[in-house]
């Protein structure tokens, strides 16, 4: 198995979608055979189409506000006194997270398409939130599924969607999280996908909905790119780039220009959701080397019994909390470019608290893994290493969690 | 003759449609799901046997149900396989047809997964997530142990995709009605089912090719044309209500499909 160069990740599977010859494809029911590929077609014709992209990058500037700034957190890197560690503050985009940018691109797309209804699967929120807004901004009427345990977990961005005018489906089914509803939306897709068109909110999915959702995040890192040149004059000698891995769209955004480099200049470290101390659920399946199989049309690394019934996950940060993850971080770990390693709840919420403490920005309970992970190692590290933590959502969806865990929130 | 054709053909003879049912493995419990298979295929031309996956993407309410209920009993697929052995030995056998999705497959490993289906005798496999040409080499390995492997064919399936795929299809194809998950309301008219069903058809009318998806005891009588109709969320619902109301879903799932076989005759 290997990684090409000058070849975009998202483009380097075989015939077949399997990345690596053996990640992603298309595990789906027959009635999705036409609708995937009909959206295969005309995704191949728009990413080359000069107004189209014309079009993405109005948006992407005056819509979700494009670039996302890039700040050095001069106080939290004094503190831990080793490497010198900046954020990706993507955060700021419009709606509080990555999750615009593949919003905004399949909502694009589903006008080209000549669709009238969107839908989407959300866990944290942030997917559903913005695709709500984009849904909203384009004039399409929206759909969005949630678990009903993270409806209850993330209310600020259920009133968020039900404000942009979604209607927000909870679904009831199995662990009642982010898997559900993704398998919910995928259901309804089946029995719609005639005037309907899907948002899959992360690099997961059939083969198509990984490389829409890659090629939209990967502004990040084409923003970044420039960003570094400009602060350090070129592209340092050591970065590590920590991004924290649910379904894995923001690592992938924010590595994907950055993959064709050797990882002793520029790490990929992957950090994913351990979940509360001790436990055993967890949703690291890259961590823990979970078994290959196949979840929601595609086959990665699944948290899965022997049986390969999908196993329930645990963890603080809904947007984590999924036992799958992307066919290209299997790709990127197999190909040992990018390493995976998880935070608990615990660091994740010790890393909010110092943070918040030291700097004025305020990440979510998932950048706040990677964080942690940033935390941890800093120290150890020499001053001439650099350490940037894409800092993908804002935490104000996260506050009853805060309060609750935390006593007070800033 | 495989045991397919010959229920088939039985049917032909009658001058009726196959009846196929299909109910969850383990639903309510190991033991019950034995029964209602062995009552129901009194009945029954041919029986569909569904293995239950926690995260099924095709799969409406009724037979998510029915298949939590199952894993939630401990369901196991040794469990499974022992229920169509123990069913096949039965006096009331009848052909049975696997279903389910394809991780729980791949984790058994598919040709672990395929032997041990012919030494139970199961007669056929449909893997709602393993879609033609993908399902090639899977199929080819069924076929090597006189296994049908079915494939399905739907609404949004172009006519040229549709002839490859009865072209590699082996003794029955399972056409969907409409653009729905399992159990769904009828939203088309049967009469339009009938014409979308006959291009297939048409394709190769020594196929056996059956409807399923929305058929209830509403809508059986108007699909009759067809070599045979699939009827599974109506039964699943069946034994949802059963155990509500503390009834026998053998007797209650039993008497629908008497019902069910009384209107097509």
């Amino acid at each position: 198995m290997k990684l090409k160069k000058r070849t975009p990740l998202i483009d380097q599977h075989n015939k077949s979608g399997f990345w690596g010859g053996k990640f992603g494809g298309n595990f789906i029911p027959e009635t999705l055979k036409k609708p995937v590929e009909d959206l295969t077609d005309l995704f191949k014709k728009l990413r080359y189409n000069k107004k189209f992209l014309k079009q993405r990058d109005y948006y992407f500037k005056n819509f979700i506000g494009s670039p996302t700034s890039f700040v050095k957190l001069q106080n939290l890197s004094n503190h831990l006194g080793g490497a010198q560690i900046y954020a990706k503050m993507v955060s700021e985009a419009n709606g509080g997270a990555h999750k615009i940018y593949n919003a905004t691109v399949h909502c694009l797309i589903a006008k080209k398409a000549g669709k009238k209804f969107i839908v989407g699967d959300t866990g944290a929120g942030y997917a559903g939130k913005m695709l709500s807004m984009a849904a909203k901004k384009f004039g399409l009427k929206c759909k969005i599924f949630m678990g009903a345990k993270d409806i209850k977990r993330q209310k600020p961005n259920v009133y968020a969607m039900r404000k942009n005018g979604a209607e927000i489906v909870p679904v009831y089914s199995g662990s009642q999280t982010l898997v559900d509803a993704v398998s919910e939306c995928m259901r309804y897709w089946v029995s719609n996908c005639d005037n309907t068109h899907m948002c899959v909110g992360s690099t997961v999915g059939p083969n198509i909905f990984v490389k829409i959702c890659g090629w939209s995040t990967a502004q990040i890192s084409r923003e970044l790119k420039i960003q570094i040149k400009s602060e350090f004059k070129k592209i340092p000698k050591k970065i590590k780039l920590i991004n924290c891995v649910g379904g894995g769209s923001s690592a992938y955004g924010f590595w994907s220009e950055f993959i064709d480099y050797d990882k002793r200049q520029i790490e990929l470290i992957g950090v994913e959701a351990g979940g509360p101390k001790n436990s055993k659920l967890h949703a690291a399946p890259l961590t823990n080397n979970a078994k290959l199989g196949i979840l929601h049309g595609a086959a990665a690394y699944v948290c899965q019994n022997t049986e390969g019934q999908i196993n329930n996950t645990e963890s603080i940060s809904a947007g984590l909390d999924y036992p799958g993850v992307s066919p290209i971080h299997c790709f990127l770990k197999d190909t040992k470019r990018a390493r995976y390693i998880s935070a608990t709840d615990e660091d994740a919420l010790n890393a909010y608290k110092l943070v918040t403490k030291l700097e004025k920005i305020n990440p979510s309970l998932e950048p706040c893994h990677a964080f942690a992970e940033a935390i941890k190692i800093a120290p150890k590290l020499n001053r001439n290493m650099i350490i940037i933590v894409n800092s993908c959502g804002d935490a104000k969806k996260d506050r009853d969690i805060l309060k609750a865990r935390l006593g007070k929130i800033k | 003759m495989s045991l397919i054709n010959l229920a088939f053909k039985k049917a032909k003879n009658e001058k009726r449609t196959a009846l196929l049912t299909y109910t969850v493995a383990g639903d309510n419990s190991k033991k019950k799901s034995l029964e209602i298979l062995k009552s129901i295929a009194n009945y029954a031309d041919i029986c569909e046997i569904g293995f239950p996956h926690n995260t099924p993407i095709a799969d409406g309410g009724q037979i998510q149900s029915s298949a939590y209920r199952a894993l939630k009993n401990g369901i196991k697929i040794k469990d499974i396989f022992s229920i169509v052995k123990d069913f096949k030995k039965s006096k009331q056998a009848k052909p049975v047809i696997l279903m389910g999705y394809y991780n729980v497959i791949y984790q058994y490993g598919d040709n672990k997964f395929i032997n041990i289906c012919k030494k139970v005798g199961v007669d056929g496999l449909i893997v709602v997530d393993l879609p033609y040409p993908e399902n090639k080499e899977f199929a080819k390995k069924c076929k090597k142990k006189n296994i049908s492997f079915i494939q399905l064919i739907s609404p949004t399936t172009s006519q040229s995709r549709m002839k490859k795929i009865v072209k590699d299809s082996h003794d029955m194809i399972y056409y969907i009605s409409m653009l729905s998950t399992t159990g769904g309301k009828l939203k088309i008219s049967p009469k339009k089912i009938l014409k979308r069903y006959n291009k297939v058809k048409n394709l190769n009318k020594k196929k056996n090719t059956v409807i399923g998806f929305g058929i209830t005891e509403k809508t059986i009588v108007s699909l009759k044309k067809a070599d045979g109709l699939v009827v599974g969320s109506a039964l699943c619902k069946e034994i949802s209500k059963s155990i509500e109301k503390r009834q026998n879903p053998v007797t209650n799932v039993t008497n629908i499909v008497k019902r069910l076989r009384n209107k097509i005759v």
